[in-house]
C-alpha cells in the first residue's frame, strides 16, 4: 500500500484539554495577555534572584540613594533602572518583592473565598430549603453593599495587617463563588446521571465530589480568575489608603502610595512604575479570564 | 400602459449563515397592479415574509437582496439610496408584520407612534397629525380612538395591536401595502371588517396590496390574484378562482387538500406528506420532488416557470391537467 | 401605590435593624466596646463614668437596646477627635461627597452613552472594537492610580487643573457648592472624571448590549418601515427602552460611588465624607466609623427605592402592574 510509504500526519487526537487551547489561542490578546501574566508570576517568584536589591534588608539602603531619578547610578554603584524611593530603595527591586506580596494576598484570599463560597454555595444547593434561604439572603446582602466599603469597615474593627488583609477580602468576595456554585449545582443537580446516582444510593458525598464539583469547577474557575484581579486592585486600593499590608513589606500599592507625596514635586517614578506593574497584572489576568469564560461557556459565544 | 405598481422580476435574498447560504428568495418574479390584491401564500419557512422584507429594503444582516429588480411604479427600489428610500417607506410603500405583539414599541404611547409617521412625511401641524390618527384609529374600529391613544401597547390585547398597525400603515394612504398575515390573531368578526376596510382602500385610492397568509379562504374572498411559495420560489401563479379551483401545482394540489372546506365536509384532510426541505441544501432538481406524488425521472431537473395557459404559470414538469384528483 | 411604598418602608426598616445588630456585633462583641467607644486618653474615672453611660455594665442583650434607643435619636456618638456628634460630622461632609458622586455620575452618562450607542450601532468597525478595549482597561484600571496620574499630567506637568480641594464655592440652601463657579468646576473635574471611570465603562457595556438588543427587535424594525429618520429610531426608540436598564444599574451603582469616593477624596484631598472616614479609621475614631456605617446603610436603601421609583416611572409596564 502506499500509504505506507507516505510520512504519517502526526495523529490528532482531539482530547478536550487539546481543543480547550486551541479555543483559548482564538483570540491573539488573551494569549498576550496569558503570556504577560506567566512572566509576571515567574518574576515574582524569582524575586530574590532578580532583584538586584533586597528591599526589606535595611542595611542595603542607603538613605543618601533617596529619590533618584531612573537611570541613576547609586553610592554603591548600583544601576537604579527605575529610580529609587524615599529611602533609598531600588524601584526594581521594590516592585518584584512588592508583586510578591500582591499576587499571594490576592491568590491566598481567592483561594480562601473560593473553599469558603463553594462549599457554601454547595450546600445551598444541596440542602435546599431554609439553608438554602439563609445563605442566599446573607449572598445578596453581601454582594449589594460595595466591596471597598465592607472590606474598610473589617479593617477598622480588625486593624491593619496581611492577614486581616486576607480575611477582609475573603468576606468581600465568598458570596460571588457561592452564588456560581450554587447556580450550577442547582443545574446539574437535575441532570439525570446524578439521579441515577441518588438512585443507587450513593453517599451524598461521593456524588458532590465525583459528579457534582467536576461540573461546578469550570465556571468556578472563570471567577475565581476575575476574582484574584479583583482582589488584587482591591488590596493594593486598602493598602493605597493605608490600611493593608504594613509599612514593612509594602504591596505595590502600598509603593504606590509612598510616592504620592513626591508626585506633586514632579518625581513620578515612584508612584508610576509601580503602577504600571499592578496594571499589567491586573489587565493581564482580565483578558486571561474574560477568554477563559467565552471558551468555557459556549452559550456567550459569538 | 401604465407601469405595474409592483413588479419583482427575478428577486433573490441570500442569508449568509455560518452552515451556509440561505437561498430564502430565490429568483421571485411577481406583478400587483393598481388596485389589486395578490394573495401570497406558501408554508412556514417557504420565504414570504423575507420577500416582503425585501421590497421595502428591509432585510437584516445576514440578510442580503444579492440580484434581481423591485420595480416599484417603474422605478427599481434595490437600487434605490436609503433616504430615498426611507422616504417611501411607510408613506408610498407600508408594511405590516406578522406579530403583533412585538411590532410596537412597548415603552412608547401610541399616539407618539403614530403621530411620529405622520410627520415624518407630511408637513402638518402636530395637531393635524393628531386628528389623522385618529381617524385611522376610527377606520380600523378602534372605539373611543381618542382615549385609547394615550394607552401603551402592553395595555391593549394582540388582535387591537394589529388592528393599530393597520392603522399606521393606513395613514398616508399609500400605492402598495405589504400586509404579513395581518388579521391571523384576530376574531372572525374583526377580519372581516378589516378585509373589507382593505378592499376599501383598493377601490377608492388604487392602493396595490401584497397580502401574506396561510389561510387560503382569506385569498379567495379577497385577493384577485394569487401566488404560491415553495422553498424561496413562486411556483405557481394566476387568478384566484382559477387556481383554486384547478391547480397545476402538485403542491397546490397539497395545499388545497389540507384545508377544511364545506363541501367537502367529512372527508379525510389530505396533509402533504414529508417535510419542508431545508433551505441550506436543496436539491439539484425540483424541489418539491421528495414529497411530490407525481414526481417523476424528469423531475431531478429543476423546472423551468412556464405559462401553461393565458395568466396561469407553473413552476413543474408533470403539472395537473385539470383540477385536483377527485 | 401607597401600599407598595408602605411595604417598601417595613423592608427598609427591617434592612436597617439586621444592620444594627451587624454593627452591633462588630463595634461590642467582637472588639472591646470599651476600647471603640471611649477615647484612649480617658482617665479610669472618666472611663467608669462612659461604661455606665454606655450601659456597658449591663447584659448584651440590653446593651444592643440601649444602642437602638440612642440610635433611634439620632445618637450616634461623639468624635474623640473632634468632640462633636459624630452624626453631625458625617452630615456636614455629606453634600461635599454628593456633589462628587453626582459629577461622576453625570460624567459617566456624558461620556459612557454616546460611546456606548456607537459601539453598538456599528459593532464590527476600528472604533468600536476600540472603544470596547478601553472600556476593558477602564474596568482593570485601578482607580487610584489613574487619579494620581491624572494629577501628574494635568496638575503636575500641564498645570491646567487643581489637584486638591473644592475651589471657590456658593452657599445654596445652607450648604456650599462648588460646581457652580468656575473655580469649582475645575476643582471637581478630575475627581469627578475619576471616579467616573468604572461607571463610564458600565454605561458603555450596558448602552452597547441594550443598543445591540434592540436593534434586532422588531419594533425597530417596523419603526423603520414607517420611514422614521434613523436618529429619531437611536434617540427615541432605541434610547428610550435602553435607558431602562441604564438607568437602574447606574442607580444602584450610585451607592457603589459613594462608597468608591473614599478613594478619590484622599486622592484629591476633596472634603467629603470619605475622607472623613479614613481619618477616623487611621486614627480609630470609631463612633464616626459607626455612625457612618449606619447612614451608608441609610442611603443604600434610599437608594434602592428612589431607582425603583425611577423605574416604574421609566417602564410603562410595570407601572400598571404595580398598581394592581
Ligand atoms: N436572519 C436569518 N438568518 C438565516 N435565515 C433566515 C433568516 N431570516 C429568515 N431566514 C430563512 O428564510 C426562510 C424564509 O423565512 P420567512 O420568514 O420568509 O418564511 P415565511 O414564509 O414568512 O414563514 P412563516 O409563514 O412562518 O412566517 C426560512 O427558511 C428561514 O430559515
Ligand atoms: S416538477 Fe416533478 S417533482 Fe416537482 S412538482 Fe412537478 S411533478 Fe412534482
Ligand atoms: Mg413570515
Amino acid at each position: 500500500m502506499s500509504a505506507v510509504l507516505r510520512p504519517s500526519a502526526p495523529p490528532q487526537v482531539e482530547t478536550p484539554l487539546r481543543r480547550f487551547a486551541s479555543q483559548f489561542a482564538e483570540s491573539r490578546l488573551a494569549l498576550v495577555g496569558l503570556v504577560v501574566f506567566v512572566a509576571i508570576v515567574l518574576a515574582a517568584l524569582l524575586a530574590p534572584w532578580l532583584a538586584p536589591q533586597n528591599p526589606y534588608d535595611l542595611a542595603q539602603l542607603d538613605i543618601m540613594d533617596g529619590r533618584l531619578p531612573p537611570g541613576s547610578v547609586g553610592a554603591s554603584g548600583m544601576v537604579h533602572w527605575l529610580g529609587t524611593d524615599d529611602q533609598g530603595r531600588d524601584m526594581l527591586s521594590g516592585i518584584l518583592y512588592g508583586l510578591r506580596i500582591s499576587l499571594m494576598v490576592g491568590a491566598g484570599s481567592a483561594l480562601v473565598a473560593a473553599l469558603v463560597g463553594a462549599s457554601l454555595g454547595m450546600l445551598a444547593a444541596y440542602a435546599g430549603g431554609r439553608t438554602d434561604t439563609l445563605i442566599m439572603r446573607l449572598v445578596d446582602l453581601q454582594l449589594s453593599f460595595p466591596a471597598i466599603l465592607a472590606a474598610l469597615m473589617i479593617l477598622a474593627f480588625l486593624g491593619k495587617g496581611i492577614l486581616n488583609v486576607v480575611i477582609a477580602l475573603v468576606v468581600v468576595e465568598w458570596a460571588y463563588y457561592a452564588r456560581t456554585v450554587r447556580g450550577s449545582a442547582l443545574v446539574e443537580r437535575r441532570r439525570e446521571y446524578i439521579e441515577a446516582a441518588q438512585c443507587l444510593a450513593l453517599p451524598t458525598g461521593r456524588i458532590i465530589f465525583r459528579h457534582l464539583l467536576p461540573n461546578v469547577l469550570p465556571p468556578l474557575i472563570v471567577v475565581g480568575t476575575m476574582q484574584v484581579a479583583r482582589a488584587i486592585a482591591l488590596e493594593a486600593t486598602l493598602s493605597f489608603l493605608g490600611l493593608g499590608v504594613p509599612i514593612t513589606e509594602p504591596s505595590l500599592g502600598l509603593l504606590i502610595a509612598n510616592g504620592y507625596e513626591y508626585m506633586l514635586s514632579g518625581k513620578y517614578w515612584i508612584s508610576f512604575y509601580p503602577g504600571i506593574a499592578l496594571l499589567l497584572t491586573i489587565v493581564s489576568i482580565n483578558l486571561v479570564g474574560d477568554q477563559l469564560r467565552d471558551v468555557i461557556n459556549p452559550r456567550l459565544q459569538k | 400602459m401604465t407601469a405595474p405598481t409592483l413588479e419583482l422580476r427575478d428577486l433573490r435574498t441570500h442569508f449568509a449563515t455560518r452552515g451556509g447560504v440561505v437561498k430564502a428568495v430565490d429568483g421571485v418574479s411577481l406583478r400587483v397592479d393598481r388596485g389589486q390584491v395578490l394573495g401570497l401564500v406558501g408554508e412556514s419557512g417557504s420565504g414570504k415574509s423575507v420577500t416582503g422584507f425585501s421590497i421595502l429594503g428591509l432585510v437584516d444582516p445576514p440578510g442580503q437582496v444579492v440580484g434581481g429588480q423591485v420595480l416599484f411604479q417603474g422605478q427599481d427600489l434595490a437600487r434605490l439610496d436609503e433616504e430615498a428610500m426611507r422616504h417611501l417607506r411607510g408613506n408610498r410603500i407600508a408594511m405590516i408584520f406578522q406579530d403583533p405583539m412585538m411590532t410596537l414599541n412597548p415603552v412608547l404611547r401610541i399616539d407618539t407612534q403614530m403621530i411620529e409617521t405622520v410627520l415624518a412625511h407630511a408637513p402638518v401641524s402636530r395637531e393635524e397629525a393628531r386628528q389623522r390618527a385618529r381617524d385611522a384609529l376610527g377606520q380600523v374600529g378602534i372605539a373611543a380612538p381618542e382615549e385609547r391613544m394615550r394607552a401603551y401597547p402592553h395595555q391593549f390585547s394582540g388582535g387591537m395591536r394589529q388592528r393599530v398597525a393597520i392603522a399606521i400603515a393606513l395613514l398616508h394612504k399609500p400605492d402598495l401595502i405589504v400586509a404579513d398575515e395581518p388579521t391571523t390573531a384576530l376574531d372572525v368578526t374583526i377580519q372581516g371588517q378589516i378585509l373589507a376596510e382593505a378592499q376599501k382602500l383598493c377601490a377608492e385610492h388604487g392602493t396595490a396590496l401584497i397580502w401574506i397568509t396561510h389561510d387560503l379562504s382569506v385569498v379567495a374572498g379577497l385577493a384577485d390574484r394569487i401566488a404560491v411559495m415553495y422553498a424561496g420560489r413562486v411556483v405557481e401563479e394566476g387568478p384566484v378562482e382559477a387556481v383554486l379551483d384547478a391547480p397545476l401545482h402538485p403542491y397546490t394540489v397539497g395545499l388545497i387538500g389540507s384545508v377544511p372546506s364545506r363541501n367537502r365536509r367529512g372527508a379525510a384532510l389530505n396533509q402533504i406528506p414529508g417535510m419542508t426541505p431545508s433551505m441550506l441544501n436543496l436539491p439539484a432538481g425540483c424541489a418539491f420532488a421528495a414529497r411530490c406524488p407525481r414526481a417523476a425521472s424528469g423531475c431531478s431537473e429543476p423546472p423551468p416557470f412556464v405559462e401553461f395557459r393565458p395568466g396561469r404559470s407553473a413552476r413543474c414538469i408533470h403539472p395537473h391537467a385539470e383540477g385536483p384528483p377527485a | 401605590m401607597t401600599l407598595y411604598l408602605l411595604r417598601r418602608c417595613l423592608q427598609a426598616a427591617g434592612v436597617m435593624l439586621v444592620m444594627s445588630v451587624l454593627v452591633f456585633v462588630g463595634v461590642y462583641a467582637i472588639g472591646d466596646p470599651v476600647e471603640i467607644l471611649i477615647s484612649p486618653e480617658a482617665d479610669q474615672i472618666e472611663r467608669e463614668r462612659a461604661i455606665r453611660a454606655l450601659g456597658l455594665d449591663l447584659p448584651l442583650w440590653q446593651q444592643y437596646l440601649v444602642f437602638l434607643k440612642n440610635a433611634l435619636h439620632g445618637d450616634l456618638g461623639r468624635s474623640f477627635v473632634f468632640n462633636e456628634p459624630a452624626l453631625k460630622l458625617i452630615l456636614d461632609r455629606m453634600p461635599a461627597t454628593l456633589e462628587l458622586a453626582f459629577g461622576a455620575t453625570f460624567v459617566a452618562l456624558l461620556v459612557g452613552l454616546p460611546l456606548g450607542l456607537y459601539a453598538g450601532l456599528r459593532p464590527n468597525g476600528a472604533l468600536a472594537r476600540g472603544i470596547m478595549a478601553g472600556s476593558i482597561l477602564g474596568f482593570s484600571l485601578p482607580t487610584f492610580w489613574v487619579g494620581l496620574m491624572l494629577i501628574m499630567v494635568f496638575a503636575v506637568q500641564l498645570g491646567w487643573l487643581p489637584s486638591t480641594g473644592r475651589g471657590e464655592t456658593v452657599d445654596v440652601l445652607g450648604t456650599r457648592w462648588s460646581f457652580l463657579t468656575l473655580d469649582g468646576l475645575r476643582h471637581l473635574a478630575m475627581p469627578a472624571f475619576n471616579l467616573a471611570l468604572f461607571k463610564i465603562s458600565l454605561v458603555i457595556r450596558l448602552t452597547r448590549a441594550g443598543v445591540r438588543e434592540a436593534m434586532l427587535m422588531d419594533y425597530v424594525k417596523f419603526a423603520r418601515a414607517k420611514g422614521l429618520h434613523p436618529s429619531r429610531i437611536v434617540l427615541v426608540h432605541v434610547l428610550k427602552n435602553i435607558m431602562i436598564p441604564v438607568i437602574t444599574v447606574v442607580g444602584l451603582e450610585f451607592g457603589g460611588t459613594i462608597a468608591f469616593s473614599v478613594v478619590t477624596e484622599s486622592i484629591f484631598a476633596w472634603p467629603g465624607m470619605g475622607k472623613l472616614i479614613i481619618d477616623s479609621i487611621n486614627v480609630l475614631d470609631r463612633p464616626v466609623i459607626v455612625a457612618y456605617l449606619m447612614l451608608i446603610v441609610l442611603m443604600f436603601i434610599v437608594i434602592n427605592l428612589l431607582v425603583d421609583l425611577t423605574y416604574t416611572a421609566l417602564d410603562p409596564r410595570v407601572r400598571l402592574e404595580g398598581r394592581t
